[in-house]
């Protein structure tokens, strides 16, 4: 039953992420972000003001037209929901989804 | 942002021609070029970028949708031309099933957030499949302007 139970056992973690490159999350990179969300059993959820939606959805992901400097909430629910919030940041803020920031 | 405000409805094909996507690109493409809405712009520039762009990677999204776009300085503001197709179209959709409607949309060079508040607008109405029904059985522009304008009146429906 102990056992049984720690399985069973759902792990949630969220973080919230900002989009850094300056075209903002248009098609390719929101295909990318579900791509690597994709690579995860957990369930993803991404949020901002107005809406949350499924992470590895690109159909959904269009639908939130976060613009440079817009700020997301990522949640992820589920086994290796750790790994996955950690790689959709580093997918998000460090390689800014291999684009271009905003000229100074 | 509301469709009405980046659709160009003179240049919405509700039987499209061609039959293969390529085809398809450059008739939206022609189409908003003979709506005056490329200006200067070289159609068949537009129509090569586009088809660049799209072999890199399909904007086939699933569903039946495909939303072929590009940057182009032709264009100062977000443009779109929509066309549907009865027999479907192959456009190496992401769930691998044929295309029935099909937004293309040309964004200025230097305008990231209105392309993105314009494909926002879009997708939201995708995602509803009683929209995405009423666009296949739309016949005639007229109903697919009225349907879009009826969307854009009634933001909760």
């Amino acid at each position: 039953m102990q056992a049984g139970q720690n399985s069973l056992e759902k792990v949630i973690c969220e973080t919230e992420v900002e989009i850094k490159n300056a075209d903002g999350l248009h098609m390719r990179p929101a295909m990318q972000f579900v791509d690597v969300a994709n690579q995860f059993d957990c369930d993803v959820t991404v949020s901002n003001n107005e809406n949350s939606v499924d992470g590895k959805s690109i159909m959904q992901m269009s639908m939130l037209a976060a613009t440079c400097g817009t700020k997301l909430k990522i949640k992820a629910e589920g086994k290796d929901a750790q790994k996955a919030v950690n790689a959709l940041q580093e997918l998000v803020e460090e390689k800014h989804f291999d684009e271009p920031t905003p000229k100074v | 942002m509301k469709f009405a405000d980046f659709v160009c409805f003179e240049a919405v094909i509700p039987q499209l021609k061609a039959g293969d996507r390529d085809g398809v690109i450059a008739e939206l493409v022609v189409s908003l070029d003979k709506a005056g809405r490329l200006g200067k712009g070289d159609r068949e520039e537009i129509i090569k970028a586009m088809i660049k762009r799209e072999k890199e990677a399909s904007t086939g999204m699933g569903k039946g949708i495909a939303v072929p776009h590009v940057k182009h300085e032709a264009v100062k503001d977000v443009v779109a031309a929509i066309g549907q197709s009865s027999a479907g179209i192959d456009f190496c959709a992401l769930d691998k099933q044929l295309v029935y409607s099909v937004i293309l949309i040309i964004s200025p060079l230097d305008n990231p957030d209105k392309h993105l508040q314009a494909m926002e607008n879009i997708f939201k109405r995708l995602q509803q499949e009683k929209f995405r029904k009423f666009l296949r059985q739309s016949q005639t522009a007229e109903q697919i302007e009225s349907l879009l304008r009826e969307a854009d009146e009634n933001p909760s429906l």
